[in-house]
């Protein structure tokens, strides 16, 4: 693990979709962790623990995402994947008994300290929902909406027509974008979405299964998009599809439930984080191995 | 694993904070303010409603001519005469037998258009017998009490030579039509109740051979039973306080302790809304006792109320 | 028969049609009863269809019967009066229900929808006081009408508002009247947008006020709308609890919001047919038709703002 290589130029090819096991990124072989310890990091985790009332949803998560890589969160339902991500943003300050305790930092600022607004941070961090959700206006006012909200100065149509270039969507509304959205195919929807997104300039995208309500074809063109924004965004992805994960993550974070029968709880814990091409062909633990091999989960 | 890496970018404090508010969005708390503000204005009602029944109700049991004790026992009403008696249970008996008759036309009536509804009727069906329904639940009761007077009443009567009609009222009639009134009500609250029941137990039900009928009054009904119970307390403390439909159709005299439905018999809303129309001065004991009658008749149907509300919660919380 | 053709040994057919002719003996017959019961019980099922649709057909054509004759313009345009039932109308009513309901609206849209926003979206539900604001709403839709017009007497008419048997004080009794109701249909309008869309919002780092009033509102119009619509229905032919706060005056004036006496439809209706003689009893039934086709037409509103704005989410 001595030879370093740029993560920069690491690039995700997909060999065979079907056998997730062939997946290996040829140009990932040689990357390491390490190759990332100097680099510029978004935020850092250190012992996170969410609460949903009494009970322990996601246990001391601590990791590290950096700037304009694209980190796949993977693992079985219920292991606190969607919880850690939905901390990056603070959209679980929406649900009342949710608590989150340990350090996020976003650039070096702790998150969750009293003087922080989450609406600041959303600005800042978007989203990317698991079922596309526009609103149910015209595909213009879709893009518009944010840009008018926070006062973004410009010409709005310049600024609707960049983001929908950018998410490789002009091309095929530019011609009816006083349409509801909801007339788009879901595909579509979900290009709204992350068009949207990009149309406040935010520093990260949030992705929480974006593709999981899609067909293979919608899929592959989110995925060529997100290989894409990543030169300008950060992008974390949240994904039960290893395959996914396999093709456009440069790191990959396996997270796992661990059951306490005797009190009958669930928590969700980190179990290993590392370059996506080691947690896919050669991870440290037994448990990543069986999920990736597909003997569990 | 991970811990190793903590490397962080150090957190210079002269890094300049980009989470913090751009302004301390002042609007944002006066609207939140405002809205709790308009949310509250319905707890003030009734905190309203309970302290303007409850001050006249306390003077009128103080009033030396008046006992707690006759008032729940005596069975003499008769508060405006010269020689006054406050026995409240001939009124409340009137309102009962309304409640009762009521009942008796909305259980079958409502639940059995619930099972259609939910059970058996097309969307297309559906879409035409909600509005319909919606229609009769929102016609003015005058409207229904003058129906009801002019031509149900007669009708009856005529229908039924053999029974001891005398004069124009019937507190049992008057029951029917309030009945019709509470039909839309019952029969939505639990066309809900039915409706949230799990196709799962339908399907499963179906799968052992089971028929449609079997399905609707052995499986659905019984599984919806704490939604249909709600929507049944629900339709008759609508008919406890039903006013207009009483006042025409079973009249506002006769408020002797009868069980006779052919009669008419004064209820405790017939008495409320015949004794204020006059402008009485306050502080009297007249206008005491429209209160502390108002005070039972409010006590009731909150009672009925909150029992329905917590039935609906039930099932809500088994089945959503 | 299927069974004669198929490439079965000739013992399976035989085997097959006994055993199907079994089958038929022991079920066949129950499932005739049953289907017996199946058709009485869908028969009971319309027949209480047919008894609802009845009455509210009854209820309409015995008010057109018996109200068309004095379906006129003097119906609409004429004082009250006691000597002349052939030639008089329902003028200070139908104004005073006018001016009633215009407060009656004025009212509820903004403390409605306000209650509404704050119980749905910006309340937090484990705080008690939060839960028992839900509670008290849902009771105090069941509080019988005349218990508000009690309410009305004692608090608005007189007592702390005292503002004597006015209009206004009517307006009033009403309004807090059908709030629960316009509260618990915008609550229902405002829980059918998805929280997708408030979060899509707020993830785009609007505040939760610019995403309430933008997004979550504007979606919830339609259904909100229709909420009030209903709301207004009720009030219209609310005559209870106005006995109590006034609105029973013989009144042969236009009525004025903050003096002197004023009636209102129903209550005018309400009056007339308590009368003895034959055409005031007509006159009446003429005040319901003209309430009912105002109320079809409200309503006929609300079904069809509903239908034009069904969202597929």
């Amino acid at each position: 693990m001595t030879d370093t290589k740029n993560p920069d130029q690491i690039k995700a090819t997909v060999i065979d979709q079907d056998s997730h096991m062939s997946i290996v990124m040829d140009d990932m072989t040689g990357v390491s962790m390490e190759d990332f310890a100097g680099r510029e990091s978004v935020f850092n985790l250190s012992d996170v623990n969410v609460h949903y009332g009494n009970s322990l949803a996601v246990k001391d998560v601590s990791l590290d995402i950096y700037k304009n890589q694209i980190t796949a969160f993977i693992g079985p339902s219920g292991c606190g994947k969607t919880t850690i991500l939905r901390c990056l943003n603070r959209m679980n300050d929406l649900i009342p008994s949710a608590r989150v305790t340990g350090s996020i930092k976003y650039h070096g600022e702790e998150m969750y300290s009293p003087e922080v607004d989450p609406v600041q941070v959303r600005k800042l961090i978007g989203m990317v929902f698991q079922k596309p959700n526009p609103f149910p206006k015209s595909i213009y006012d879709n893009v518009a909406f944010g840009p008018r909200t926070l006062g973004m100065s410009g010409n709005m149509d310049e600024i609707v027509e960049k983001a929908l270039r950018d998410a490789a969507l002009w091309d095929d509304v530019k011609d009816r974008l006083e349409d509801n959205a909801y007339g788009m195919s879901g595909g579509q929807q979900q290009r709204l979405c992350i068009a949207r997104a990009i149309a406040v300039k935010p520093d990260v995208i949030l992705m929480d299964e974006p593709c999981s309500a899609l067909d293979p074809v919608s899929t592959f063109k989110i995925e060529d998009l997100m290989m894409e924004l990543k030169k300008d965004y950060t992008i974390v992805i949240v994904t039960h599809n290893m395959q996914q994960a396999g093709r456009v993550a440069d790191l990959t974070a396996f997270y796992s439930v661990v059951s306490n029968d005797e009190i009958g709880s669930r928590t969700g814990q980190l179990i290993e984080y590392d370059t996506t091409n080691k947690i896919f062909s050669n991870p440290k633990d037994s448990r990543t191995r069986d999920y990736v091999t597909g003997r569990f989960g | 694993m991970s811990s190793s890496m903590v490397t962080a970018r150090s957190g210079d404090a002269n890094f300049p904070s980009r989470l913090r508010a751009e302004s301390p969005r002042y609007g944002e708390k006066i609207i939140k303010a405002l809205l709790a503000t308009a949310a509250a204005i319905s707890v003030v009602t009734t905190v309203s409603i309970v302290i303007s029944l409850l001050g006249p109700s306390i003077s009128f049991f103080q009033d030396p001519a008046v006992t707690l004790r006759e008032f729940f026992t005596g069975t003499q009403w008769a508060p405006s005469l010269a020689n006054p008696s406050f026995g409240v249970l001939p009124i409340v008996v009137g309102t009962l037998m309304v409640v009762s008759f009521a009942l008796i036309v909305a259980i079958p009536l409502g639940i059995l258009l619930s099972i259609y509804l939910s059970e058996y009727a097309p969307k297309r069906v559906r879409k035409v017998v909600k509005p319909l329904l919606e229609v009769l639940e929102g016609l003015p009761t005058v409207a229904i009490g003058l129906f009801t007077f002019f031509w149900l009443m007669p009708t009856i009567v005529k229908l039924t030579p053999f029974l001891p009609w005398a004069g124009p009222f019937s507190i049992g009639v008057a029951g029917i039509a309030v009945g019709l009134v509470i039909i839309p009500l019952v029969s939505s609250v639990s066309d809900d109740a039915m409706r949230s029941v799990p196709r799962g137990l339908r399907e499963g039900a179906y799968a052992l051979g089971a028929s449609k009928f079997e399905v609707s009054l052995k499986v659905v009904l019984p599984a919806a039973i704490s939604g249909i119970i709600a929507a049944i307390v629900l339709g008759a403390s609508r008919a406890v306080g039903e006013t207009m439909v009483v006042m025409l159709v079973a009249g506002a005299g006769n408020p002797n302790l009868s069980f006779d439905p052919t009669k008419g018999i004064q209820t405790m809303t017939a008495f409320i809304g015949g004794r204020a129309t006059g402008d009485i001065a306050t502080g009297t004991l007249d206008y005491n006792t429209i209160f502390a009658v108002g005070s039972l008749l409010f006590f009731m149907t909150l009672a009925m109320n909150i029992l329905a509300i917590k039935l609906v919660k039930r099932y809500r919380e088994v089945y959503d | 028969m299927a069974t004669l053709n198929s490439p079965l040994p000739k013992r399976s057919q035989a085997a097959a049609l006994g055993a199907r002719a079994v089958t038929e003996s022991v079920f066949g017959k129950a499932s005739v009863q049953l289907k017996v019961k199946n058709l009485a019980f869908y028969g009971i099922l319309l027949t209480a269809l047919t008894i609802a649709t009845l009455s509210i057909a009854a209820i309409l054509i015995w008010s057109i019967v018996e109200g068309h004759p004095r379906l006129d313009l003097n119906l609409l345009v004429n004082n009250p009066s006691s000597i002349s039932p052939e030639t008089a109308g329902y003028r200070p009513a139908i104004l005073g229900s006018t001016y009633l309901i215009a407060g009656v609206i004025l009212f509820i849209v903004p403390i409605g929808v306000a209650s509404a926003v704050y119980m749905e979206l910006f309340a937090n539900r484990a705080k008690w006081y939060n839960r028992f604001i839900e509670l008290n709403i849902q009771n105090l839709a069941g509080v019988p009408s005349i218990v508000f017009g009690i309410l009305g007497l004692a608090f608005i008419v007189r007592g702390p508002l005292s503002l004597g048997f006015v209009v206004a004080a009517g307006s009033l009794t009403v309004a807090l009247l059908v709030l629960p109701t316009v509260i618990l249909a915008s609550r229902e309008a405002i829980r059918a947008v998805p929280s997708s869309i408030l979060e899509g919002s707020l993830a785009l780092g609007a505040t939760l006020w610019q995403s309430v009033r933008r997004q979550v509102l504007s979606a919830a119009f339609p259904g909100i709308l229709t909420g009030v619509i209903l709301a207004v229905a009720r009030a219209i032919g609310e005559a209870a609890p106005l006995l109590l706060v006034g609105a029973v005056t013989f009144v042969t004036f236009d009525p004025k919001y903050l003096e002197g006496g004023y009636s209102a439809l129903p209550v005018m209706i309400y009056n007339y047919a308590g009368r003895p003689q034959e055409e005031f009893h007509t006159l009446a039934a003429a005040g319901i038709l003209v309430m009912l086709l105002l109320l079809m037409s409200i309503n006929s509103i609300a079904i069809w703002l509903r239908a034009r704005s069904e969202q597929n989410w």
